[in-house]
């Protein structure tokens, strides 16, 4: 059997809104991926261990709240702290173009913000999972 | 050090691997689950299944949290379908279960159906093996919605708790095959809506028709799992499942059902296999598809001679 591309798709902060996140796992999922969904509110320590106790290829972070710049690096320090040096984080959300050079440095492969194509989002995957 | 040793060692990571390994049939799967085998046997594990709706998943969050308040420690398997179109699935039961996350006596994974129509996934059974040799005390299967045939459960728990909720339909006879021939204990969830009374009368009914279980009569149990109200005194019905079941020896038998019928499974997949791979070998696989679909030869003597031929 082929290797199946597990996704984590969480919400980590406090902003309720979750339709973004919700449209991103539904077109995960018509691509054949699997998706794991943890829903709003996640500190980012649950997200960290979800990731790992799901063993997943990637993790994509959804935030409209504007605490990127401090949530988004504290999951990717926590992932590689767990020894999961090989999973693809990527970021979506109200994200300033002036905030993703210093997500990018942190560790966030890449920012998709508003407009972004589903479909951007799956070949994006599809070409840097690991 | 490898998978198998770094998880018997303790290691969280190197257990979600394992389950990665045996889900996409890696090379070392095979090897790793060998390493476990004996360290095998020690968790008990209960099935929770029930119909789409019916708070499955907020239930083994409630059981779960219910025995690490004994001390117990908690792997939990939760599986949804996967699209048998895109092939991809929606895992959202840990969304009920967040409040475990962070609790190290706790481990969920998320699985997908993968192709499996029985209300497990294809390596379900695996999974529960690799958390029973990590050491949990308790390995809770939650299985995908259920209509009434999925019973693949019943092969794989010690336990089987069948969850029902008032209002799914008009009357209990309809599903009154499969699920309902399975659980050792039932829970009727939502026990605050309308409907519960009728519920609770028509399955205590059917239970006392039900005469195949001479030795277990299963009880019934009332909760309302969001609320947590209920929750304690299923865990007691469980426990004394568990402890009826072991008395009277129908949990061995299960046991030794299970371990035989995994051997066949696995005697099978072999064999099908080692036939897949010499047919490839036998070569000329296509033209005989073609002369049956001819009809100048018929199938059921091309599958005698390609047996002869392989079995040689």
């Amino acid at each position: 059997m082929e290797k199946r591309v597990r996704v984590l798709v969480a919400k980590p902060g406090l902003d309720g809104h979750d339709r973004g996140a919700k449209v991103v796992a539904r077109a995960l999922r018509d691509a054949g991926f699997e998706v794991i969904y943890t829903g709003l509110r996640q500190t980012p320590e649950q997200i960290a261990e979800a990731a790992l106790q799901e063993d997943v290829n990637v993790i994509a972070l959804s935030l409209l709240s504007g605490a990127h710049n401090h949530l988004f690096p504290r999951i990717v320090e926590l992932i590689r702290a767990k020894g999961m040096t090989d999973v693809l984080m990527i970021g979506g959300g109200v994200i300033p173009d002036a905030d993703i050079p210093a997500l990018k440095a942190a560790g966030i492969s890449e920012v998709f913000t508003p407009g972004t194509t589903t479909t951007t989002i799956i070949d994006y995957i599809k070409a840097n999972v690991k | 050090m490898n998978i198998a040793d770094e998880l018997l060692g303790g290691s969280r990571l190197a257990l979600s691997r394992a389950i990665t390994a045996v889900e996409n049939e890696y090379d070392d799967a095979v090897n790793i689950m060998q390493k476990l085998y004996p360290h095998t046997g020690n968790a008990h594990v209960i099935g929770i299944t029930g119909p789409p709706g019916a708070g499955k998943s907020t239930l083994t969050d409630k059981l779960a949290k219910e025995y690490r308040r004994q001390g117990k420690t908690v792997g939990i398997i939760a599986i949804d379908p996967t699209s048998p179109f895109s092939g991809g699935a929606i895992l959202g039961d840990r969304i009920r279960m967040n409040e475990l996350t962070l609790d190290e006596g706790v481990f969920i994974r998320s699985m997908g159906t993968r192709g499996s129509l029985g209300g497990l996934s294809r390596k379900t059974s695996e999974a529960i093996k690799i958390l029973d040799a990590f050491g949990f005390d308790m390995v809770l299967v939650e299985t995908v919605g259920v209509g009434q045939s999925e019973v693949d459960i019943v092969k794989t728990a010690d336990t089987t708790l069948v969850v029902l909720v008032p209002g799914l339909g008009d009357d209990i006879q309809a599903i009154k095959a499969g699920i309902l021939e399975i659980g050792d204990v039932f829970a009727i969830n939502k026990a605050d809506h309308e409907g519960v009374d009728r519920l609770h009368t028509e399955l205590e009914m059917m239970l006392d028709l039900n005469q195949e279980k001479t030795d277990w009569r299963p009880p019934v149990q009332r909760v309302i799992a969001n609320r947590g109200e209920g929750i304690n005194e299923l865990a007691e019905a469980i426990e004394k499942q568990i402890v009826q079941s072991k008395q009277s020896g129908q949990f061995s038998i299960r046991r030794t059902d299970r371990t035989r019928s995994e051997l066949l499974a696995m005697l099978d997949e072999q064999v099908a296999r080692f036939v897949r791979r010499k047919l490839s070998d036998y070569g000329k696989f296509d033209e005989l598809v073609e002369s049956v679909e001819r009809r100048e030869k018929n199938p059921y003597a091309v599958v005698d001679d390609i047996m002869a031929s392989i079995l040689r």
